[in-house]
């Protein structure tokens, strides 16, 4: 496995790229390389992290101009080899915006930037991103505008797949369904607002996100 | 070429919860302006662009709107169109 490389986009305002490497290469041994957006080869890159942060400032909506970065472009392909990818709070923002996960993220319901701990149902073991040993997670969320909403037509859709990855117990946000993490039908794309690159020390607060970095070893 | 202006408008679905206009909409009633039943927030954009017609001009707004300027899921869009050749 010493040979499998995780890819790190880094898009101009993204801030979690750098935990990301340290959370990687610092607690599992797995190897990383940053690749810029403007870049579509992903030749060599075994699975793909579309970091947090503020992706072209957030402007117009989370999201929605890092969706038309060429390496956006050419995840499609990337995605349909089976590899993984995973999007993180602003990550998890461009899957939906670009498409690869349904539903959309908007501000939190009582407008309050949240930088908390949170409580966590694993909902689906689809995909094999989170220890199913485990009921519940405990990992850190940080962003002003993480509220999951998707329609009931869509929750149905997520429900009937088994699509949703994750649910708040405490809903801090007003997502709709508790909803803070789903997948997509063949459960290579994982997009979540919590960090699991913040928890992965316990000398740091917990070390919950450790199961799901691993499992970008995986292959669906 | 012709010269088109757009004015396009973005507004959140009814069904969608919109905080920050409900927090204005506190800060108006704070004002003193009483009587506002519902305030929610939108977005203006206004593009200047080229099309040989007023056809190829709505065209070029439309796939802005759908594709970029507002996410269906939870906006709607309207635009008007001007040709603004002298």
């Amino acid at each position: 496995m010493s040979d499998f490389i995780v890819g790190i986009v880094v898009f101009p305002g993204s801030n979690c790229d750098r935990d990301m490497v340290w959370a990687l290469e610092g607690c599992l041994g797995i190897k990383t390389k940053f690749i810029w957006h403007e870049s579509s080869d992903i030749t060599g890159v075994d699975s793909i992290v579309l970091p947090g942060g503020f992706s072209f400032g957030d402007y117009l909506r989370c999201g929605a101009v890092a969706r038309f970065s060429p390496l956006i472009n050419s995840l499609n392909d990337f995605v349909k080899t089976g590899r993984r990818v995973i999007g993180i709070c602003n990550g998890f923002q461009i899957l939906t915006e670009s498409g690869f996960l349904p539903g959309v993220l908007t501000t939190n319901k009582n407008l309050d930037f949240i930088c908390n701990d949170t409580e966590l149902e694993i909902i689906t073991s689809k995909g094999n991103w989170f220890n199913s040993s485990n009921n519940k997670l405990k990992l850190p969320i940080a962003h002003g505008e993480g509220r999951y909403f998707c329609d009931e037509d869509t929750f149905k859709e997520l429900s009937d797949n088994d699509l949703i990855a994750l649910r708040y117990l405490n809903n801090p946000n007003g997502s709709s369904y508790d909803i803070a993490g789903v997948i997509n039908k063949k459960g290579n794309v994982l997009g979540l607002m919590p960090h699991p690159e913040r928890a992965c020390d316990s000398s740091l607060g917990g070390n919950d996100g450790l199961f799901t970095l691993k499992s970008l070893l995986e292959f669906s | 070429m012709n010269q088109f202006e757009a004015k396009v408008s973005i507004r959140l679905r009814p069904s969608v919860l919109d905080p920050a206009g409900e927090a204005i909409k506190s800060a108006a009633s704070k004002l003193g302006v009483e009587g506002i039943n519902s305030l929610r927030i939108g977005k203006l954009i206004e593009v200047n662009l080229e099309a040989k017609e007023e056809k190829e001009a709505k065209e070029k707004i439309e796939l802005l709107c759908d594709r970029l300027f507002a996410n269906k899921v939870i906006e709607d869009f309207d635009y008007d169109l001007k040709d603004v050749n002298e």
